[in-house]
């Protein structure tokens, strides 16, 4: 079981991201030209979800699975690390129309193709190892 | 078995999504799938020559599987629950797509033009964005599932300077790079 719910989670999120089409280039393609809801009403929900259950779980003191109390990191302060780096994240989200997410979602799906998008994904990965100490935070 | 086959409402889409974050919350884990990405890495050992690899990767197995559960999933709704009035897109957007010479989605969810053409240019456009968003996701610490919905469901201010980073690359790819790409 310990295992276990984590498959069933991700299995879980795999098919809705599918069926809700949040996987499709398309669908992101046509969020960026501001030509549908579809995606900002998925997002909004989740986020207005995910804002009521946090609230809910810190006035409630309810405790994790393991019995221990529930923490939420804060995010660590910055500037130039989010704005470059989402800058650069947006740039090959729009272009290739899948986050980390999906690009796994798609390959288990059997679009192969997108195996060259996640070898340079790692490569991208690999890059900001290699490059962390030089770059502005 | 038509509702599970259409195209699933963003409200039920959102709401599931929402719930998949807090559950890995009371799980006492946090939501994010660019982190695999750098667990993938350091399993490789190059955590040997380069810090940011050397690090408990071991701690994130449970995100690998579920990126297992996740690959399953799309499978199954992929193959199962799929059907021919999937990606129903804004008219304008096809017509403006085929001004890009890229293929309409006709219950496709990828287009031929960028996913199914083998062409050296295609390829190296696809490893292009794969490279963009596996730097900038480590660069900005988190991608859509880290800070678009976990960050901005906790309230915080670093995750919304990312998202909107997200929009302005997103953006500007959609707006200005990609007719160029496609149109030359």
């Amino acid at each position: 079981m310990r295992i276990l719910k984590y498959v069933l989670v991700g299995f879980l999120f795999g098919i809705v991201l599918t069926k809700t089409e949040a996987v499709s280039w398309y669908r992101i393609y046509e969020m960026f030209h501001f030509q549908s809801f579809h995606m900002y009403g998925i997002i909004g929900t989740a986020i207005a979800t995910g804002i009521i259950g946090i609230q809910w779980m810190k006035r409630s003191n309810l405790k994790a699975i393991n019995g221990q109390p529930i923490e939420i990191l804060d995010k660590e302060s910055g500037n130039m690390r989010y704005w470059v780096g989402g800058i650069f994240f947006g740039l090959g989200w729009a272009l290739v129309g899948a986050c980390p997410g999906p690009i796994f979602i798609l390959l288990g799906a059997g679009f192969y193709n997108v195996a060259f998008v996640l070898f340079g994904a790692l490569m991208g990965t690999f890059l900001y190892g290699l490059l962390k100490d030089k770059l502005p935070h | 078995m038509e509702f599970i086959s259409q195209t699933w409402h963003w409200s039920i889409s959102g709401f599931l999504i929402g719930m998949v974050m807090l559950c890995l919350i009371y799980f006492g884990k946090t939501f994010g799938m660019s982190s695999n990405l750098r667990s993938l890495c350091s399993m490789t050992g190059v955590g040997r020559f380069l810090p940011f690899f050397d690090w408990d990767w071991k701690s994130q197995r449970w995100n690998l599987v579920l990126v297992i559960g996740a690959m399953l999933g799309g499978f199954v709704a992929v193959h199962f629950l799929h059907d021919g009035s999937n990606v129903d897109l804004n008219p304008k957007t096809i017509e403006q797509l085929a001004l890009l010479n890229i293929d309409a989605p006709a219950g496709k969810l990828l287009p031929d033009a960028l996913f199914n053409d083998n062409s050296p240019k295609t390829i190296v456009l696809l490893i292009l964005g794969g490279l963009l968003i596996g730097f900038g996701s480590r660069y900005a610490g988190g991608c859509t599932s880290g800070h678009a919905i976990s960050g901005l469901s906790n309230l915080q201010i670093p995750s919304l300077k990312a998202v909107v980073g997200f929009f302005i690359g997103g953006l500007v790819m959609a707006h200005f790079i990609l007719p160029l790409i496609f149109k030359l």
